[in-house]
Order: C-alpha cells, then sequence, then structure tokens
C-alpha cells in the first residue's frame, strides 16, 4: 500500500518532530492524516478540529511550511514527494503536538474592540441596512472570518512586532467600522490606529494570500488607514 | 500627544513624503539624463542652478522630504528587525533625520550661493 511520510511536532515550544508513516488514501485531506495518526499509531497525539468542513476554524496548522485549515487541504494539493511535515500554528505559543494556544490572537480581537456596540433597543423595529449601499457591501466583503488564524499565523509583522492587533482583529473592526448599526465607530478607530494598529501593516498581503476564505484583510486594513486618516486630520483620535 | 496619535502622525508623513518623492526623485533623475546627454560641464550646471531660484527651493523641499522618509524608515526597521523601540531610538531617528537634513541643506546651499 502507497504511504506518506509525515513528520509531526511533538512537545511545546522545545520540541521536536517525530516521523510517521501513514496510508495514502484517495481524497485524503491532511486533518485525515491526523487523525488517522492519532487513533491507530499514537493516541497521546494533541490537535484541534471540530467541524470538518471549513465553518468552525480550529484546525489551522502549519502545513509543509505554510498555515492552511487541515481538514479542506488535501494531500494531493499540498505532499512535495509525499512527504509532509505539520507544526502548529506560527506567531502563537505551542500548548503541546500541533495545539497552539490562541489566547492573545482572540484577546487582541478584544483590544481592537472588535464588539458590536448596539443603538437600538428590542422595542425598535429592526433596522434597515441597504444591500447595495457602500458601506454594507465593504462589510459583505469581509464578514465570513471564520477566526482560523491562518492570517496571524502567516503574518510578517505579527512576527516582528508582538504587539501588533494582526490581519483578523483588524478585519473584523473594519466589518464593524463599516456597520450603521454600531455606535462604536470613534472608539474602535482609535483602538487600531498606531504603532499596534492599522498603520504597522506593510501591505505585504500574506494574510490575504493565505486566507482560506479568499477574504483580504489588506483590504479592510487600508480601510482602517484611510477612515484614521480622516479622522486624525478631523482631530479625531484619542486614546481609547 | 498620545502615542497612538503621534504613531498615527508619523505614518502620515510617511506616505505623504513618499508621495513628494516619486516626484522629486522622477525630476531629479531626469535632470542628471539630460545633463549628462547634453554634455554639460561642471561650470556650466554651475551657472543655471545659480541663475533660478527655482533650484535651490526644489532641493531644499527634495532634501526635508528624503530625510523624513529615511528617518522614519530607519525607526521602524530598528523597530521590527533590531527589536530596538522606545525613547532611545526615537532620538536617534530625530538625530539621523536632522543630519540628513543639514548636510543635504548644506549641499543645496554650496552649490546656490
Amino acid at each position: 500500500m502507497e504511504t506518506l511520510k509525515v513528520e509531526v511536532w511533538r512537545g511545546g515550544e522545545d520540541g521536536k518532530f517525530q516521523a510517521f508513516e501513514v496510508p495514502r488514501r484517495a481524497s485524503q485531506t491532511v486533518l485525515d492524516v491526523v487523525t488517522h495518526i492519532q487513533r491507530f499509531l499514537d493516541p497521546t497525539l494533541a490537535y484541534r478540529f471540530a467541524c470538518r468542513v471549513g465553518m468552525c476554524g480550529s484546525c489551522a496548522m502549519t502545513v509543509n511550511g505554510k498555515p492552511r485549515w487541515t481538514c479542506r487541504t488535501h494531500v494531493d494539493g499540498v505532499a512535495r514527494d509525499g512527504e509532509l511535515r505539520l507544526a502548529p500554528l506560527a506567531n502563537l505559543p505551542v500548548v503541546r503536538d500541533l495545539v497552539a494556544d490562541m489566547r492573545e490572537f482572540f484577546d487582541k480581537w478584544a483590544r481592537a474592540r472588535g464588539r458590536f456596540v448596539p443603538t437600538a433597543t428590542r422595542k425598535d423595529d429592526f433596522a434597515r441596512v441597504d444591500p447595495r449601499s457602500k458601506a454594507r457591501r465593504e462589510a459583505d466583503a469581509a464578514i465570513e472570518c471564520i477566526g482560523c488564524g491562518v492570517c496571524y499565523a502567516a503574518c510578517d509583522v505579527v512576527k516582528w512586532n508582538p504587539d501588533y492587533l494582526g490581519p483578523a482583529a483588524l478585519n473584523r473592526a473594519w466589518t464593524l467600522q463599516m456597520d450603521a448599526r454600531d455606535a462604536g465607530h470613534a472608539g474602535r478607530l482609535a483602538a487600531v490606529a498606531g504603532d499596534a494598529g492599522c498603520h504597522s501593516c506593510h501591505t505585504m498581503m500574506s494574510c490575504t494570500e493565505r486566507c482560506p476564505k479568499q477574504l483580504s484583510p489588506t483590504r479592510s486594513i487600508a480601510g482602517l488607514k484611510r477612515a484614521s486618516l480622516a479622522a486624525l486630520l478631523a482631530g479625531e483620535v484619542e486614546a481609547p | 500627544m498620545n502615542a497612538r496619535r503621534a504613531e498615527a502622525w508619523l505614518w502620515v508623513a510617511q506616505r505623504g513624503t513618499a508621495v513628494l518623492l516619486a516626484f522629486f526623485v522622477l525630476v531629479h533623475l531626469a535632470t542628471i539624463i539630460y545633463a549628462a546627454r547634453a554634455g554639460l560641464s561642471a561650470a556650466a550646471i554651475l551657472a543655471r542652478v545659480h541663475s533660478n531660484l527655482a533650484w535651490p527651493a526644489f532641493y531644499s523641499i527634495f532634501v526635508l522630504a528624503a530625510a523624513v522618509h529615511g528617518a522614519i524608515g530607519l525607526r521602524t526597521v530598528a523597530a521590527e528587525w533590531l527589536g530596538w523601540r522606545g525613547r532611545g531610538a526615537d532620538a536617534a531617528a530625530a538625530a539621523i533625520a536632522l543630519a540628513l537634513a543639514a548636510t543635504g541643506w548644506r549641499a543645496v546651499v554650496a552649490v546656490s550661493l
């Protein structure tokens, strides 16, 4: 039977790669490979997954050096000479094996004020947002993020500047800036300005290149730069 | 001014000077190519520069834009590649900006007056 040579990261930050032989199957995904290892070769292997269909954003790993969602990454597309090398997501602390600590990633969503600030109460009627309006279309283009952390792991600025909020948090902030019902625009713009925010982005587009949902956080960050420039010229960027 | 606003203003200065430099560098290159192709001597170039205040004005702004742009860029390189941030790095970047502006303007004065 044809097999795949798989090297898997074991242990914490100071761990090392362990080699496994996994049977090759048709339409096999990288997540199938990891699951095979855990079920049949080494039950102590730690990894995360939930939905297996590209919705939950929990199975992202580094596959042959690049961050990917493993449930929808076919071995055919990424194996080089029948070899796979799997590691936890970069730019995040390693918990164990293929599990990265996502706390900082999601804490940055909070720091970027990625929370909707409502303006209406339950007594109000539904808000009417024209689907053809510019703001609604901008939000639509960026709204489908599943929070997998692939963009964050791909971003060089995150690596260079640990305070940088990262593509996903800034993308989320942009969708809320484009939400007509949200009341947190001014404070959020201040939160995403400066050295840790949108102004540190070098437009290298690794996030856009790697996003499994084909979103463009780069575009969202450019929108935040424009919006904060306008606020800055109007004297409105204050300490959050 | 809080740090966030200062960073945002530095970003504006960096992008603004980049736009200026795109124009200034093109004019500068075109001038060099013209002077070399036309076979102008150093004396002929100096004579033309002396006769027109537009040249020192052009190069004075060019020097300022280059000094600001270069210093902000080096500050970012220091922060991201060397991990050097804070007051020391800011002071070093300011010193580089002043040194670039001083030497550049000195050259402008030397050939214009």
